[in-house]
């Protein structure tokens, strides 16, 4: 089925998340779309699939316009999508979770049913037992399951989303193996991902988003470069940098090995320094957050040590590590940082931790008006903190910040913000880096990586770099990195102690 | 104690059972599709009273039971339009509902109150209800007892065996996955909420047609079968036949306590009657034991025979509540 | 702001007509005047002395109870079990006034006695729920639920069993105490006694004073708003649940000993009256502002103790009470959800 998309538009509120996309998929071939977080794939893929109405342009299938309003509309299309984290139903049977949903008879034939998964599963090379249960298969199998109950249920697209996240090497094979075949059999595939080298191996065609807009394509032989430079932006002069004079270590990890659902982080060693700035680098979910997390005793290790100076604080809590100087501020503002309805008054008093019974309102009304003041923040000591702009808000995140901090752990600083707020934001960081804290953040912006930090450290499936010098970066570099390539030369170059190793998960 | 008296008694155990496997299985149904109906109670002391009020007025047992079902579906829908519609708290709502609906049911049901009505009478199955010990036990029910059996059969059929039941097992479990199949889950919730209530609502006229008819207001006996339904729900782990089991646990326990009371003069039979609680506590806690942080830290630190076959044990136990029960669904 | 602000008077007080109105609806159905059932219970609340003074004593429990629910409302915990904890509170007091009784303590310090041992009971009691909900996972609703069946059992088990009257067991309860150890009241034949409506109002302006002044009161408010950002902010949020189960548990324990020392003088099976779930309706209704609650408290109250006449006046179950106080429960939470979707969603959520 040959796929059309003209001139899709959506907007979440302030945010355009598709800007006028137009791009055409043939039947027997397989298109790579490619972009940074953020770009817009997802709401793309969301549009096609049903989850989403655009907001504006039209669907052509087969030259045909194509009502797609709901997800059942996608799939009576034959439209089948395989989600990042695959929409099935763990406590069910793998039989039932292939029948659920599908049109049929009031009684579902299991029997026949879990002959045709079988063969199915046997044509691809798939291990799968019917009568088994969906909770106890690996991401991967999930994945298989997947695939094959879209065949099952007669797809002839298929979207694949970051399919490749948190499967084994030979899963990642024999998927690839079952896309081409099925391509070649005349399915029409769209593969979303951003490791580069995936796409150079899958497809037949490559795109790249970039804030929402289509800006390019490629055909094999792919250019990495041109697709990194099309991803991320051409390089930007920097703007000359302050070189941060590194202390004594704040926070070192050894042999730390923390564990999640999709993935692994693996003997991690990283020491930071008072006074530094270390930029975790790599796509959402590659491990970044979960390693910032448990600098701040919020994620237990598997094994290893972490030590804050001198202490070892492997098993504390994250009020432990609050109390030895460590502050952690979350990416959700209003979700995980603030508390909407309580006023920014309210927060700061939270944040002193003073003693006594009573709350001295007239004390907690000035330091809320200095606050405001020395940080710029547009809103008023009684102003509900949901009432105040992204900005704002990540501005009062910092004036919730205690003095005296030896680490500050930030997951995305400056998303969402103008570019005059995200320059206000890391001037106060750099306040603090000036008096000795050492800062690690996170961050999806290469450029603000790249500009803010000492070194940088890049994860990717839960490998993680050495640490670079931020300095001799480059974007492209940074991009490639990024997107799974290059790494090679960690590998090799058996760096000293001190430096961070990775392994892949 | 003689086999026949046995057999009776237990007779007497099945039926009095009967309205709870209605009550239970119809919330099984709703808490499957992620809603809590904790309206319950004041439900079936709301339906009891119009059935028997239907019943009274117009003579025929069974405008009693639809009268009970309809208003049993009516109360529920008010529960799923504030909870799917309104995105209001399930809790609150249901909460509320039960101490209105019960108040309602007292004050409603005043005039008619200790007025002799129609009863349901028993009807024997020819022949088989003639075999010594079995015949009384389980072939000379009322007719709504031997639906009560039937229930149990239908409900687990149309669960495990057909496909909107499928979907009903999907919807409670991962509604976005259900969504991304083609179900729409709000209008779902909407049909099993108000299914699963007007089956509930059936409970009510069996009790006050059936078991001890008539309309007694406070000292009906029946203000509190709601919530050990609730609790048979969950320790029956949302399946109906372990439901019904559960149901009929409860009624025999409460059978013993009557025919054990001379014996043990000191206990009265209140104290059985709390059975179902603790048991449902204890189900709970099973539920949630395998996931809390402190048990599987312990669990890893034990040597491996002893972690293997505790962690074999604890999931032979876990009963698992459908995962997005009681959270809203939003198209995002 | 104050269009907003007019808006939410605007659908409650649409919430309050139509609760009257369905009511009104009801009443009809039976072939009564609403009218006059209206008035029957505004006499049987405030027509003399008499009546007056029972309002204010089947306020005291009322209002001790909602002031600990606003404490777990604002942590934002659903305390069911306050049954249970008015319960196990009154069985505490009881069991001390017993062990008193006779002894060389002064009248005055056993009763002072009992109402330390029924905060301890009840307070005991709440802090098993929240055991079981912070260590064992099992939600507060049903926890609560399952303990208030567990209190009720234990009540009776002592009333018929080791607390029975001497020669045989009665439904009315345990041996009246002695008339020395009996709450005093403002006169012969009221049962209001000023220390518990004194309690009770201190009650109350204390959860005020500690929900809106205090560090403490901030801390809850940031629990229940928000648990992972109060987390964050250091608030160890499990210790603040149970801090609140505990004082939440104390004043229905308070609640439970006045039943006992100053009402019924004795334990009797149904001693928290349903109290508790009364009192859970105030909060809801009065949005968990402590501002609100003692009026409010005093006018469900007075629907309860006015409609005892009910069956008397009009031939009508007292259940009426209950109806209106339901009916306006009811519409108010379904207004502020009504509200909430015509009005809030705007540019709603990415």
């Amino acid at each position: 089925m040959r796929i059309e998309l003209r001139n899709i538009d959506k907007s979440f509120g302030p945010v355009h998340a598709n800007a006028g996309v137009s791009l055409a998929v043939e039947s027997a071939s397989i298109l790579g779309i490619l972009g940074e977080n953020g770009a817009g794939k997802s709401t793309l893929m969301k549009i096609l699939s049903g989850f989403q109405p655009p907001d504006s342009g039209e669907i052509l299938l087969d030259g045909e316009r194509a009502a797609i309003r709901s997800p059942a509309d996608a799939i009576r299309l034959g439209i089948g999508m395989l989600h990042q984290d695959p929409l099935d139903f763990p406590p069910l049977k793998l039989v039932d979770d292939l029948v659920l949903g599908s049109p049929g008879s009031l009684r579902p034939d299991r029997g026949k049913a879990a002959k045709e998964l079988r063969e199915l599963a046997g044509r691809f090379g798939f291990d799968l037992d019917p009568g088994s249960y969906v909770d106890a298969l690996t991401v991967g199998e999930r994945q298989q399951l997947e695939i094959i109950r879209l065949l099952w249920l007669g797809a002839k697209v298929l979207i694949l989303d970051e399919p490749t996240t948190g499967i084994s090497l030979p899963q990642k094979e024999k998927l690839f193996a079952t896309i081409k075949r099925l391509a070649s059999e005349g399915m029409t595939v769209l593969f979303v991902s951003h490791k580069l080298e995936d796409v150079e191996a899958l497809c037949d065609r490559a795109v790249v988003l970039r804030q929402g807009r289509l800006v390019g394509g490629s055909e094999p032989p792919f250019d990495a470069r041109r697709l990194v430079e099309l991803m991320f932006g051409k390089e930007l002069p920097q703007a000359p940098r302050r070189r941060a004079e590194p202390g004594e270590a704040v926070l070192s990890a050894s042999g730390l090995c923390l564990d999640s659902i999709r993935l692994q982080i693996k003997d991690l060693e990283l020491s930071v320094c008072s006074g530094e700035t270390i930029g975790l680098a790599g796509m959402e979910g590659s491990g970044q957050a979960l390693f910032l997390s448990s600098c701040a005793g919020l994620e237990r290790p598997v094994s290893g040590r972490l030590r804050l100076g001198e202490r070892d604080m492997t098993s504390a809590g994250h009020h432990d590590y609050k109390r030895s100087g460590v502050a952690y501020l979350p990416a959700a503002r209003l979700e995980e940082g603030l508390v909407p309805g309580l006023s920014l008054s309210d927060h700061f008093t939270l944040a002193e931790g003073k003693k006594g019974l009573f709350i001295d309102r007239g004390e907690a009304d000035r330091r809320a008006m200095s606050r405001i003041a020395a940080y710029n923040i547009k809103g008023r000591p009684e102003s509900p903190v949901e009432s105040l702009s992204g900005g704002n808000q990540q501005r009062a995140l910092l004036a919730l910040l205690r003095e005296e901090l030896s680490l500050i752990l930030v997951e995305h600083p400056t998303r969402g913000l103008d570019i005059e707020s995200t320059a206000y934001i890391w001037s106060k960081l750099k306040e603090r880096c000036a008096k000795g804290a050492a800062i690690v953040f996170i961050s999806s912006d290469l450029d603000e990586i790249l500009q803010y930090s000492d070194r940088v450290i890049v994860f990717f499936a839960g490998r993680v770099s050495p640490p670079l010098p931020a300095e001799g970066l480059g974007v492209e570099e940074l991009g490639r990195l990024i997107g799974g390539k290059g790494w090679e030369r960690f590998d090799e170059a058996k760096a000293p102690t001190g430096a961070a190793r990775g392994q892949g998960a | 104690m003689n086999g026949d008296f046995l057999f009776i008694g237990l007779a007497g155990v099945l039926a009095s059972a009967g309205p709870l496997v209605f009550a239970s299985i119809g919330e099984a149904i709703t808490e499957r599709a992620g809603i809590t109906n904790l309206s319950m109670n004041g439900l079936i002391l709301l339906s009891a009273m119009s059935g028997f009020a239907a019943a009274l007025s117009t003579g025929s047992l069974a405008l009693g039971f639809l009268a009970g079902a309809l208003i049993g579906g009516l109360v529920s829908g008010i529960v799923a339009f504030s909870s799917i519609t309104l995105r209001q708290s399930q809790v609150a709502v249901g909460f509320v509902l039960t101490l209105l609906c019960r108040d309602l049911s007292y004050f409603l049901g005043n005039p008619i109150m200790g007025k002799p009505g129609p009863r349901l009478s028993a009807t024997p199955l020819p022949a088989l209800g003639e075999i010594r010990y079995l015949g009384p036990f389980l072939f000379s029910h009322d007719i709504m007892t031997y639906a009560s059996f039937a229930l149990i059969a239908l409900a687990w059929l149309f669960i495990y065996k057909t496909r909107p039941g499928l979907v009903l097992r999907g919807l409670g479990e991962r509604p976005a996955a259900a969504y991304a199949r083609g179900a729409n889950v709000n209008r779902l919730r909407y049909l099993y909420t108000i299914a699963g209530g007007a089956i509930a609502g059936i409970a009510g006229p069996m009790y006050s047609l059936s078991i001890k008819a008539g309309w007694k207001g406070t000292i009906t006996g029946l203000d509190g079968m709601g919530w050990i339904a609730l609790a048979i729900t969950i320790f029956g782990g949302w399946s109906p036949v372990r439901v019904a089991l559960g149901a009929y646990l409860f009624a025999f326990l409460q059978w013993l306590g009557l025919v054990l009371q001379p014996s043990l003069p000191g206990v009265p039979s209140q104290v059985l009657q709390v059975a179902p609680f603790p048991l449902m506590i204890l189900t709970l806690l099973f539920v949630n034991v395998g996931n809390a942080e402190w048990v599987s830290a312990s669990l890893a630190r034990l040597p491996e025979r002893p972690r293997r076959t505790l962690a074999r044990f604890l999931r032979a136990i876990n009963v698992k509540p459908p995962a997005a029960l009681g959270t809203p669904f939003e198209k995002d | 702001m104050t269009s907003s602000r007019a808006a939410k008077a605007l659908f409650q007080a649409g919430a309050v007509v139509l609760a009257l109105g369905l009511t009104a609806a009801v009443l009809a159905a039976t072939g009564t005047r609403p009218f006059a059932a209206f008035a029957s219970i505004a006499s049987g609340a405030a027509g003399n002395w008499g009546v007056a003074s029972d309002v204010v004593v089947a306020w005291v429990p009322l209002l001790l109870v909602t002031s600990g629910l606003l404490v777990t409302f604002t942590v934002g915990l659903w305390n069911i079990g306050i049954e249970g904890q008015i319960t196990l509170g009154a069985v505490f007091a009881t069991w001390a006034l017993r062990s008193c009784e006779g002894s060389a303590l002064s009248p005055a310090l056993a009763i002072a006695l009992a109402f330390a041992a029924g905060m301890a009971g009840g307070s005991l009691w709440a802090m098993l729920v929240g055991a079981l909900k912070t260590f064992g996972g099992v939600n507060e609703i049903f926890g609560g639920l399952g303990m208030n069946y567990v209190a009720t059992a234990l009540n009776i088990w002592l009333i018929f069993g080791p607390w029975k009257r001497p020669g045989i067991a009665s439904m009315s309860g345990t041996l009246p105490f002695d008339k020395a150890y009996w709450l005093p009241t403002l006169n012969e034949q009221s049962r209001l006694a000023p220390v518990a409506a004194g309690a009770a109002v201190l009650a109350i302006v204390l959860v005020f004073l500690l929900v809106q002044g205090t560090y403490f009161g901030l801390k809850l408010k940031a629990v229940g708003k928000n648990p992972k950002a109060a987390f964050l902010l250091g608030v160890p949020t499990w210790q603040y649940m149970m801090a609140s189960f505990a004082i939440c548990g104390a004043l229905a324990g308070v609640a439970g000993a006045v039943q006992v020392t100053a009402v019924y003088h004795r334990l009797i099976p149904s001693i928290s009256s349903g109290y508790g779930y009364l009192g859970l309706m105030v909060a809801m209704l009065v949005n968990f502002s402590a501002a609100l609650a003692a009026p409010v408290a005093l006018f469900f109250a007075a629907l309860n103790v006015g409609a005892i006449q009910l069956p008397i006046t009009l031939k009508l179950d007292s259940a009426l009470a209950g109806v209106l106080q339901g009916t306006l429960v009811l519409f108010v939470l379904l207004a502020e959800g009504l509200r909430g979707r015509l009005m809030g969603k705007k540019g709603g959520k990415a």
